[in-house]
Formats: structure tokens, sequence, C-alpha cells
């Protein structure tokens, strides 16, 4: 496997104040990002926010309507796509239907006039583990080893970053969980860049180091796919990946910890943990960082937590955790998951409960946000999850 | 007789089989029939009206015979024909390829919302009879017609007119069956994922490299289709040669027409027929075999 050493020099990808109109529509508004060389780069987002628009910008096959595109120091702007160092795993893998497995992964070896191709290809599928069936022409192949062979094809370039267009789109789920571990083996042997287009959160945080979440042709936060859980920025970011509760409040207090006054009742936020520039704020928590209590047992609450009261709702016991949908004293419904460390009673629905929660796990997002904004697309991506096609029958 | 079922509701595959096989045949009854009467028949009345000889003292009349020389007579006399028809039909095929790819490449790819006033287009002239569109073509290529002073002008014609020449019987040829060649490409090119030709891009190939390797290849089973149906009806054509062409360019089918209606020699007309046709058959064969486009996905 000499040939599929790592890559010699890996470039970082910069895209700077890069617009992409279509008429009236940014598809893709005033981006600036760099992404680091030899990082398994992720951009998530819901269909529509621009984030296919963005990979066939550096792909090429897409003219930026300004901006620019930079590998390392090279501006490959205005580069076509067939002189860029840039290879592309497409949707629908779009192999060529009228050459075998071989001839697909050397297409692009052959147009470079790289001599004695036949040892890498051999190497090359080897690596994606389909060396028996080079002679095969693409419809004799299931989706799963399609989209292998769609990864060796571009990777046997060696270029200087991959371009993955929700390429597990089309495989049912196990399949998908399955590919993504590959991808992930495949990227750290290789070592190339890779930057992949997914609307599929999860799939993004088991892969990517870094993801930038992308809403409305911007991006709204980016970061390792624990940064940007643990510290949402955006109310989008808070509703798209993964839950949150969000209270609406107003902020005071000059010391290290804020007051959030809501609902008269007063929670507390670290200052270097709020987003908010006004004195309104939103202030938020993870469902799993909360814990339920009996009411009676309120005695119990950690000196220094954010407390609140309500009265179960919902419970919906599910192996891993119960999932509390607790009311609060002011209406307003929050969601609680608990780990099932306790062995017998649980709380129940009608139980009145106190649900508390350390300060260091609240975030503060600016109140003049929409509230709602990311929750639409959060569901809408998971429908598109589940109702993806089942093209991927196995192997 | 049948095996004793325990439900009733379950049929023996055979049963099944039978009716599905029997249906197939009632499908198959108009067609066959159809070809029966009209192609079988006519085929063998064809092939033995090829080998009667004259009715001694009777001019015109002929009896039953097997007279294979009737083939060698004809060959004879009309080879030059026969080679001008393939040569013609040849030639035509080619230009109506040449013109009609990228035509159906365009509407194929970049026409959007005027794809079906295009295709509209190409079978537009159909609507009027291939008589008179021919007719229409004699105007055109008149001595003092505009295209005529055109090609005059730039000394591009040795006889210094295109009526009454072979280049009118081949533009004439061209026309008419451009249609059918334009078609079957544009059926085939439809067909292609435009993300095919991103991913070659995609893969250092140039757009020329592209359409050779990929859009070419995928398009072939258009490329045979058209070429199929261009160069068979054109070889076989004697309109265009009869209205746009002079008797030095006679085709087989005006020496088959000239036998049948004015000579009334059946004889030397039906062993033409059946020469072309096996001319055609043997081309066309070996096309396809050459073409490889069984291989085709």
């Amino acid at each position: 496997m000499a040939e599929l050493s790592k890559t010699d020099q890996v470039e970082d990808l910069h895209l700077v104040n890069l617009t992409k109109r279509f008429g009236e529509v940014a598809a893709v508004d005033d981006l600036t990002l760099t992404i680091p060389a030899g990082s398994f780069f992720a951009l998530l987002g819901a269909s529509g926010c621009g984030k296919t628009t963005t990979l066939r910008m550096v792909a090429g096959l897409e003219d930026p309507t300004s901006g620019s595109i930079r590998i390392g120091d090279k501006d490959v702007t205005r580069l076509r796509a067939f002189k860029r160092p840039v290879n592309t795993v497409f949707q629908s893998y779009a192999l060529f239907p009228h050459l075998d497995i071989f001839e697909n992964v050397a297409f692009g070896l052959r147009r470079r006039g790289v001599k004695n191709i036949k040892p890498i290809v051999e190497a090359m599928l080897e690596l994606v583990e389909l060396g028996h069936l080079a002679r095969r022409k693409p419809t004799q192949l299931s989706g799963g080893q399609q989209q292998r062979v769609a990864v060796a094809r571009a990777l046997i370039n060696k270029p200087d970053v991959l371009l993955l267009d929700e390429p597990l789109g089309a495989l049912d789920l196990k399949l998908r969980r399955q590919m993504q571990i590959e991808l992930k083996r495949i990227q750290t042997e290789v070592g190339t860049t890779f930057v992949h287009v997914t609307h599929d959160q999860e799939e993004a945080m088991t892969m990517a180091d870094t993801i930038a979440v992308m809403n409305a042709g911007r991006i709204e936060q980016m970061g390792s796919p624990a940064e940007i859980y643990e510290l949402p920025r955006t109310v989008f970011v808070a509703n798209f990946l993964g839950q949150s509760n969000l209270i609406e409040g107003r902020v005071s207090g000059a010391g290290e910890m804020l007051d959030v006054a809501a609902h008269e009742r007063s929670f507390r936020l670290p200052r270097e943990r709020s987003s908010a520039t006004g004195a309104s704020i939103i202030l938020g928590v993870r469902p799993e960082k909360m814990t339920v209590l009996d009411a009676p047992d309120a005695a119990r609450v950690p000196e220094g937590h954010n407390v609140l009261s309500g009265r179960v709702t919902d419970v919906s016991y599910t192996g891993v955790s119960t999932q509390y949908l607790v009311q609060a004293s002011w209406g307003q419904e929050l969601v609680v998951f608990e780990q099932n460390l306790i062995v017998g009673d649980r709380c129940e629905v009608g139980d009145e409960v106190v649900v508390h929660w350390s300060p260091r796990h609240s975030f503060g997002l600016d109140g003049n946000e929409d509230i709602h904004a990311g929750v639409d697309s959060a569901v809408l991506a998971l429908e598109s999850v589940d109702s993806a096609p089942a093209a991927g029958d196995g192997e | 007789m049948a095996p004793v079922l325990p439900s009733a509701a379950v049929a023996p595959p055979s049963t099944v089989a039978q009716r599905r096989s029997r249906t197939g045949y009632v499908l198959l009854f108009p067609g066959m029939t159809w070809l029966a009467v009209f192609f079988a028949i006519p085929f063998v009345t064809l092939f033995v009206t090829s080998l009667q000889t004259p009715v001694p003292g009777k001019s015109g009349r002929y009896q039953l015979g097997l007279e294979f020389g009737n083939y060698a007579t004809a060959l004879a006399e009309y080879w030059p024909a026969f080679v001008r028809s393939f040569a013609y039909a040849g030639i035509a095929t080619l230009l109506a390829l040449i013109i009609g790819y990228p035509l159906a490449y365009f509407i194929a790819f970049r026409s959007g919302r005027w794809r079906g006033l295009m295709l509209v287009l190409v079978i537009a002239p159909s609507f009027a009879s291939f008589l008179l569109r021919t007719y229409a073509w004699k105007t055109i290529l008149a001595d003092e017609s505009p295209v005529t002073s055109f090609f005059n002008a730039l000394h591009l014609l040795p006889d210094g007119r295109i009526l009454n020449t072979s280049i009118a019987v081949i533009a004439g040829l061209t026309y008419n069956f451009l249609p059918f060649m334009v078609l079957p490409l544009y059926a085939a090119l439809e067909r292609i994922d435009p993300r095919l030709i991103e991913a070659a891009n995609d893969l250092y190939a140039s757009p020329v490299t592209a359409f050779r390797k990929i859009t070419w290849p995928l398009s072939m089973p258009g490329v045979v289709a058209g070429t199929l149906l261009t160069f068979i009806p054109a070889a076989g054509d004697y309109i265009n040669a009869e209205l746009l062409g002079s008797t030095k360019d006679r085709m087989v089918g005006n020496a088959i027409q000239t036998n049948f209606i004015e000579f009334r020699d059946y004889p030397t007309a039906s062993a033409l027929s059946f020469a072309l046709m096996a001319a055609i058959l043997i081309l066309v064969f070996t096309y396809i075999r050459r073409a490889g486009t069984e291989d085709l996905v």
C-alpha cells in the first residue's frame, strides 16, 4: 500500500467572502471560513441552507458571484473544475455506467497521464475492499459498494481536498453507520482534508472533528462537535443540534456570574457562557443536564444550582434514559432526560417536582433572536433521514 | 391429473405460466398477422418473381422458374446505381449525424423551457408530404436561386449549378431523413445524467475529453439507431434522385421503379429489390457488431 501513503503536502482551504446568488436569492451569503489541512470538516444544515452550493463552488462546478477560494496560497476561484486539485464524492455517486469499476477508479489517473496505474488502482480497490469486483459494471453493485467506488474514484487522485456531498444519504441506516466508521478510517489513513456536507447531525458529530452549522447561506457557529453542542452561540444551533430548553429573561449583574430574571425567578449563568449583548437574554440548558426531584425532596438541590418547580406531564422510558416533560410554573414545557441510575420509583405524570441544574451547564443567547429558530429545520432534517430511500440493499 | 391442493386459492404455477404465455400469443396475434400478410407473403412472392423467366413470344408475361441468372444480369447492368445508392445514403447519413448531433445535444441539455417547441419544430416538416417537401427543394436549389448564387459567388460549384447534380440528391436525402437522426439521438442524450459530465470534469476531464469519454459512448445507442433509421430508407429512396438529380445520379430505387413500371421487367425489378435488401441487411449486421452497442447499459 506504499502508493497510498499519506498525501504529501496538505494545505488549508480558505473561503473568503464567498457569495452565490441565484437571481435575488443569496444561496451562500458572504461566507468566510478556513478549513484546516487534514481535518474532517462537516458543513451541517437543513436542505436549502447553501451547504451544497458551497461545496459545488469549491469543486468548481458553480461560479461564485463574488469572493474567493484559496487552497494554501493558491487562488483557485477562476480555475475550471478539471484543473482543480479537488475531487468530489457525489450524492448519487455519478459512477460512469459504461465503464467497469477498475476504469471508473482509474479515470482521474488516466486523464492526468499517470503511468503504470494498475498497481495504484488495485491498491485503492483493496483499501475500499472491492478488489474482487474490479471488472464489474456499477449497476451490478449494491448501494454500499457503489458508494465505496465513488470514494475510491475521488481519493485515488490524492486531492488537496476531498468533497463529500451527502455521501451516505442513499444508504439504509445500518449501512450508513458502517460507512461512517469506514470513511473516518480512510480519512485517518490518507490524511487528506475531507469536507463533508450533510443534514444529519449525528453523522456530522460522529465523523467530523470540526462542524460548521449553516443556515440561510451563513455559518451560524463553528467548532468541535462538543464545543458546539455544549455551548451553542445562536438559538438556531441550540435547536438544530440536539434539543434545548430555552427560557426568555432579562439579564443583570456585573460579576463573573450573571443573574437572569425570568418568570419571577432568578437563574445564574457564568458571564463567559453568554453571547447576549443587551439586557434581553434567552437562557438555555440541554435536557440531559437537568435533574428532576420530587417536590418534597427540594432540600436535596445542591447549593448554587438553578431551580424551578413544575409538574410532570409526560414520562417516556427509553432504556438509556427516561424523558420527562415538565410544565414549569409559568406554563412552558421543558424536556428533561435523566439517566436511569435510580432503581425503583421514578416520578410519575402529575407529580409536583423541582428541576435543577448547575449554572455551568447554562448558556445565554441573544434575547432578540427568534426562540423557535431551527426547530423546524431540525425536524425536517430528522424526517429526511428517516425517509431516506433504502437504495443500499446491503452486501 | 392436477394434484390435490390444501387450498383452492393456491393455483399450480404451471397453470399461471400457461395462462401468461397464452396472453402473450393473444397480444402478438395482430402484429404477427400484419407481418404475415404484408411482409412474409410479399417477401416470398418477391423472391419467386425474381427467379421467373419470360414467357416466349409474349412480352411482359413471365412464368415460374429458377433463373438465378436474373441476379447476375441485373447486377451487371445496375451495379453503378448500387454503388451510388450506398455512397449517397452514406454521405447523407454522415451529414445528418454532423448536423443532428449538435442539435439533439442542444435540445437535450440546453434548451430549458424551449425543449418541447424545438422537438415539435424537428418533426414539423413531416406534416407536409415527403413529395411536396422534395419539390420545394427543386425551387430552393434552382439555378437562379439565392442558394445557388451564394455558392457560385464563392466558386464552390464545379458545374456552376446544384439542381440535377449529386449534391442536390445528397442534400435532399439529408434534409428528408434528418428527423430520423435527431429523434433517437435526442432520446439517448436526454437519458444521460448531467452529473456524469460534472463527475468527469471533477476528475480532470476537459469538456472535450468528457464528451469523448462519457457523452459520446453513452449516446452510442442513439447514434446507431439514428444512422440506421437514416441510412436504410435513404439507400432505398428514389424520389430525391428522381426530382433533384440528373440521369447520372440514378439510384437503385430508380432502377427498380423503371424496371417495374416502365419496362414491366418484374424479375429484374424483384432481383434488384432482393439484392438491395440483402446488401442492407449485411451492412447493418456488420455495423451493429462493430458498434458493439449490446455492451451498453
